[in-house]
């Protein structure tokens, strides 16, 4: 990979200072809670990058390791007492053990094949979530009301917190996506998505290289989780371990262009302001138009922009040097 | 005791072949084209509400109503992959896989727009009651539909292995290179393939709509589970996949009697998840 040239750093960090700006000049809160969403969904972009744009693993059932990263913090601060950031890290280690324990048997299936095991299993995790009593079984989980501090994770009069801690996060996950790119591991992953055969018999590890790019992709994910049931103080597995969410995440990143590592961002600032906005403007007569536009996006984008929004960037930026 | 699982074993075939229809229509499209039909659990749902309002609005029986379901899902399957499927069948893998879902939401949700997402039934029709033999209950309506299942799969069988369009239809599924050079028009044996797929689960709808809820998002879990089925089976395969609705039905019936009801479904995607770590290809594929 290459390196940054200047007008990459300087372009970084003023779309950097915008981002810190923006919820200061912005008061509006639903605003700032569209771009927590975007930050959010875009970190969970990121994370299934690292499987499926850099490994070639589609994932469809990102949701579930979302879903055990927001579980695992919230059930670890209610019955324990313990702190959501000890929680937050407890999740990602559970939700890459259970990604260890699926992604094993897995390590040979490709493609299609690949993809509804992943949505197999990310079925079972909610079946079992949904009727587990120690975890609330189908009505979920409330968070307890603690004062508001950084240390318990837990903010009420402002927005302000979560959106730095949410953006936060979605910039350690770029640098873990970008340290692997650029890594000896980043090859190794682009290798086995071109080919499980050639990248053996070049020495590489298949099955263990799989499993780390799942790994990391699920401690991603789940973190993201845990912030979800911070932020929104109330989980079920109706809302965090929905295939729909799944796809979401996929078509996030595909829109943005799976395989880099802006795209994902990209995506999700593109689909995220998109389906807020419109399901403000038409969904709340529950006539189901907000989901319908957003299907035909889905097939629009697949059918013409199946290379991503990023592809489209870069050839713009190459024309203008 | 044994009456009950008798009871039980009758329920999970009679479910089970309902499976195998719904899954032969996919298994058939995965098979030719190697794309996966995200869309076809709602392809059932339009099935079954060709039938159900067919019945409400003119009284035309769901027996009546099957032919009408397959020519009519036929038309839609062939117009969706020329105009759709068609146009990303060279793109990359990722926009095949995720093309279909988007079809998927699209139908459900015009679903949802213009019927409400609401449950409906269908009245009493000519499939109804129950026959009582040996002490189990069978609903007439899931014989039907499982003697609907067996004869759409036995004709899908001779239809693949004896008339000269299937034949080109399997070797296309087969190489799709070859068949080309033979002289195989394979753009027509996809749309024909996708046309074929979407009519047979079509006829599952109107089966279907004879003794379960009507609704938009009904696909969704007929859909995953047909998933299952067609890689248990082994893609691209007939036999396979009526082996694998069978078995996955009576998996789902035993397992929720005797473990727990609410886990029926988790026990079908974790046998799936266990065949195809130890074989792949599943249980008929090559």
């Amino acid at each position: 990979m290459r390196n940054f040239t200047i007008r990459q750093i300087i372009a970084g960090v003023a779309i950097l200072l915008l981002l810190i700006v923006f919820p200061l000049v912005v008061s509006q809160s639903f605003n700032v809670h569209v771009m927590i969403l975007v930050f959010m969904f875009g970190m969970l972009g990121v994370a299934w990058n690292i499987m499926g744009g850099y490994a070639g693993m589609f994932s469809f059932g990102q949701a579930a390791f979302f879903g055990i990263g927001a579980y695992t913090s919230s059930y670890l601060l209610i019955a324990y007492g313990i702190n959501p950031w000890i929680g937050l890290v407890a999740g990602g280690c559970a939700a890459a053990v259970v990604a260890a324990v699926i992604g094993y048997p897995c390590s040979n299936l490709r493609g299609h094949y690949f993809a509804i095991a992943s949505i197999a299993f990310a079925e079972i995790v909610r079946i079992v979530f949904n009727n587990w009593q120690m975890v609330g079984a189908a009505e979920g989980l409330s968070l307890p009301m603690q004062n508001e501090s950084f240390a318990n994770f837990l903010f009420n009069s402002s927005k302000l917190p979560y959106y730095y801690i949410m953006l936060a996060f979605l910039l350690v996950s770029l640098a873990v996506s970008y340290f692997i790119a650029t890594s000896k591991m980043g090859y190794y992953f682009r290798a086995i998505r071109e080919s499980h055969k050639i990248a053996e018999v070049m020495g590489v590890n298949v099955v263990l290289y799989r499993l780390m790019a799942i790994m990391i992709s699920a401690f991603l994910s789940a973190m993201a989780g845990t912030f979800y049931a911070q932020y929104i103080l109330y989980i079920d597995p109706g809302s965090v371990m929905l295939l729909a969410t799944s796809v979401q995440i996929v078509l996030i990143s595909m829109l943005g262009g799976a395989g880099s590592i802006m795209g994902p961002v990209i995506g999700a600032a593109i689909l995220i302001p998109a389906s807020e906005y419109t399901r403000v403007a038409l969904g709340y007569k529950g006539t189901g138009m907000d989901m319908l536009i957003y299907g035909l996006l889905i097939t629009l984008i697949s059918m013409y922009y199946p290379e991503g929004v990023w592809k489209l960037f870069s050839r713009l930026g190459r024309k203008l040097k | 005791m044994p009456d009950q699982l008798l009871q039980q074993l009758a329920d999970g075939l009679l479910i089970g072949l309902m499976y195998s229809l719904v899954a032969i229509g996919l298994t058939l499209i995965w098979g030719v084209m190697n794309i996966v039909n995200f869309a076809h659990g709602e392809f059932l749902m339009l099935g079954m509400f060709t039938s159900f309002w067919l019945f409400t609005l003119f009284g035309i029986d769901p027996i009546f109503s099957i032919p009408i379901c397959f020519v009519g899902m036929f038309v839609m399957g062939t117009l969706i992959y020329r105009f759709i499927v068609s146009k990303v069948m060279k793109g990359p893998v990722l926009a095949q896989l995720v093309v279909t879902f988007g079809v998927s939401i699209f139908i459900s949700n015009l679903a949802v727009y213009f019927w409400t997402p609401d449950f409906r039934l269908l009245p009493a029709t000519m499939l109804q009651g129950t026959w009582q033999i040996g002490g189990v209950d069978l609903s007439i309506p899931k014989v039907a539909a499982s003697f609907g299942s067996v004869i759409a799969s036995v004709s899908m069988f001779f239809f693949l292995k004896r008339t000269k369009t299937g034949k080109a239809i399997l070797a296309t599924e087969m190489d799709r290179e070859a068949a080309l050079l033979m002289g195989i028009n394979t753009e027509r044996i996809n749309s024909l393939s996708f046309g074929i797929g979407a009519a047979l689960v079509g006829v599952a709808g109107a089966f279907l709509s004879t003794y379960y809820y009507i609704y938009p998002q009904v696909g969704g879990l007929f859909g995953t589970i047909a998933f299952c089925v067609v890689a248990l089976g082994g893609f691209g395969s007939i036999e396979g996949a009526f082996i694998a609705g069978i078995l996955v039905g009576l998996a789902q019936t035993l397992g929720g009697f005797y473990f727990d009801p609410s886990y029926k479904y988790a026990i079908v995607f974790m046998i799936y998840l266990i065949t195809i770590w130890i074989r792949p290809q599943g249980l008929l594929g090559w």
